[in-house]
């Protein structure tokens, strides 16, 4: 079903990583993200990899979840692993079929290391959405891109209209389950028939998902209206963001990692 | 006695098995439906009425259990499950939400199409279909979202009134309409039920209208099925219903009041029968 799409869906809970600032989050997410793009050889992946599992250990996420929310990205995950099997030509030969499929070591390599990169990279990611909730993670997004404000850029304005669109992805996605039971009951068919047929078959979704959209997107616009909005102006905070001790922690050890990374890239391990 | 239209036996369903979300919306449920028959659905908010009701036409698959759709298992083959689809009508909660066509005809129209019926019998079921809910004629060929909401209601039932199931289920129809527009919707249901000999299953909040209109009631407690007999009896277990969330009838609480202070009355359930008996009382005293 359409709600087992776990992308971006928040599990509370009060872990050391539940409990950090999202701003540290969000900073050191980038952090890991460069280091796992400095990382050159297999010493490099294995210190971010471990990095990882410890991260998702005590974060308490159940691995089972983080493996479900995988699901959309197989695809591209064996499409990169492919390409770079074949299309890669370097070292030794592994395998030769009559020229036409040859794989290489240089490949196999390759191949391995841009799917491990993807799978932490979206694991990473995936870390920050499990245990950050979507309003605190707008918070934390809007006091980094502050300074912003200064050359004109609606900060506020964005991480609002984010902080909606994450707000509505599982209210859209339960009303798009709901549409497409009732169509089905008419006997509409999803799974079967030619392309041009289940294209048109997702008309009868779509229009009353949009008209939704619409009539919420409508009733919010009211509501705020009738509660005063008026945009970032003057607004104070309910939670106003504090690092704490635990952040201080979080910042040595991610940065930690970077050098540590930086360096073993730089002696090519 | 023939085999029923629907027998329900043992079913249990589970929502996102195996994920921290787990609910176990259906907890053994068992009963059968008579061809004809009238029943109604109660329970509070989250007992499973809806859940249920969606594993009758095949959209939902059981966990466990089965659903015989006239003695055959709905699951035992592909083309049963879809032919349930057809046989057994499911309206949604709030079906004027899942309207899309450009005209009230062609939106009517969607069900029947799906069957693959002739153009000439999709045409005599649609303009059959809205005769039973009140469409009329020039209705037929405006947007459906140009209507009123009590009006889109009935062009959704209409969809799926014009696939003429033999089992029709309604899931609480008359929410959120005024009372004109209930009482109206109703009629409709009950002028395709007589007019077709349909079987007819209806989720409501409203034990006014199931006491008057249903042969059977179900009463859904916490995923389970808590009774199952006609309204008379289950209003009798006044003191149960209130403990699961529900009521009883006005009409049937004011008659248990009058009875606890001494007034002659039997217990009713309906106007109509509360009319007959404060008659029979001023007759019996006339006579005294
Ligand atoms: N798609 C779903 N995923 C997970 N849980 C669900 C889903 N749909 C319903 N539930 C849960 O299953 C239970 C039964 O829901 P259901 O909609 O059948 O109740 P209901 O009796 O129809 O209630 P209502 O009177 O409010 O319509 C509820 O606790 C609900 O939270
Ligand atoms: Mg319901």
């Amino acid at each position: 079903m359409l709600k087992d799409i776990t992308l971006g869906q928040y599990f509370p809970g009060t872990s050391p990583i539940h409990r950090l600032d999202p701003r540290t989050k969000l900073i050191l997410l980038i952090v890991y993200i460069v280091a796992l793009f400095l990382a050159q050889g297999w010493v490099g992946y294995g210190v971010l990899l471990a990095f990882l599992l410890f991260t998702i250990k005590i974060s308490t996420i159940p691995p089972r979840s983080i493996l479900r929310g995988m699901k959309p990205i197989v695809m591209i995950l064996v499409f990169t692993g492919v390409l770079n099997l074949f299309f890669t030509r370097e070292g030794k030969t592994l395998l030769n079929i009559a020229d036409v499929i040859i794989v290489t070591e240089g490949g196999l390599t390759r191949a391995v290391m841009m799917m491990a990169r993807i799978l932490m990279l979206i694991t990473g990611t995936f870390l920050l959405t499990y245990t950050t909730s979507p309003i605190s993670l707008t918070d934390g997004l809007e006091a980094l891109l502050n300074p912003l404000k200064k050359i004109g850029v609606p900060v506020h304005e964005l991480s609002m209209m984010m902080c909606i669109a994450l707000r509505f992805i599982p209210t859209l996605i339960e009303e798009t389950d709901k549409i497409m039971s009732a169509q089905k009951a008419r006997g509409a068919d999803f799974e079967n028939g030619s392309l041009m047929d289940r294209a048109r078959a997702l008309i009868p979704i779509l229009v009353p998902l949009f008209i939704g959209a619409f009539r919420r997107a409508d009733e919010l616009a009211t509501a705020m209206e009738c509660r005063c909005y008026q945009g970032g102006e003057g607004r104070s905070k309910m939670k106003i963001l504090r690092y704490h001790l635990g952040d201080m922690k979080a910042f040595g050890m991610g940065f930690g990692l970077l050098i540590l990374v930086g360096a073993l890239a730089a002696l090519g391990l | 006695m023939s085999t029923p239209i629907l027998e329900v036996t043992n079913l249990n369903y589970i929502y996102s098995a195996g994920t921290p979300f787990e609910h176990k919306a259906l907890d053994n449920v068992s009963f059968a439906v008579n061809k004809g028959e009238f029943i109604g659905i109660i329970g509070h908010t989250g007992s499973g009425k809806s859940t249920l009701m969606q594993q009758l036409n095949g959209l939902l698959k059981p966990t466990s259990g089965r659903i015989l759709l006239d003695g055959q298992d709905i699951w035992s083959d592909r083309k049963l499950t879809r032919q349930a689809r057809f046989r057994v009508g499911l309206v949604f909660q709030y079906p004027e939400y899942q309207l899309f066509e450009e005209t009230v005809y062609r939106d009517i129209a969607f069900g029947p199409k799906n069957m693959g019926l002739s153009a000439e019998e999709i045409d005599r079921r649609v303009r059959e279909a809205a005769g039973f809910v009140g469409i009329t004629e020039e209705q037929l060929q405006v947007s459906p979202f140009d209507l009123s909401g009590g009006q889109k209601r009935r062009v959704a039932i209409a969809g799926v009134i014009a696939m003429e199931p033999e089992v029709l289920i309604l899931d609480e129809p008359t929410a959120g309409l005024d009372p004109v527009g209930r009482e109206g919707i109703l009629k409709n249901i009950e002028s395709y039920r007589r007019a077709k000999n349909a079987t007819v299953m209806m989720v409501s909040h409203s034990m006014e209208d199931v006491a008057r209109l249903t042969d059977r009631l179900l009463v859904m407690n916490g995923s389970k099925l808590a009774m199952d007999a006609p309204p008379a009896e289950v209003f009798t277990h006044a003191e149960e219903l209130v403990s699961m969330g529900l009521a009883i009838p006005q009409v049937t609480e004011i008659f248990l009041q009058l009875r606890s202070l001494g007034a002659d009355v039997s217990n009713v359930y309906t106007i109509r029968q509360a009319v007959a008996e404060i008659r029979r009382l001023k007759g019996g005293n006339a006579h005294a």
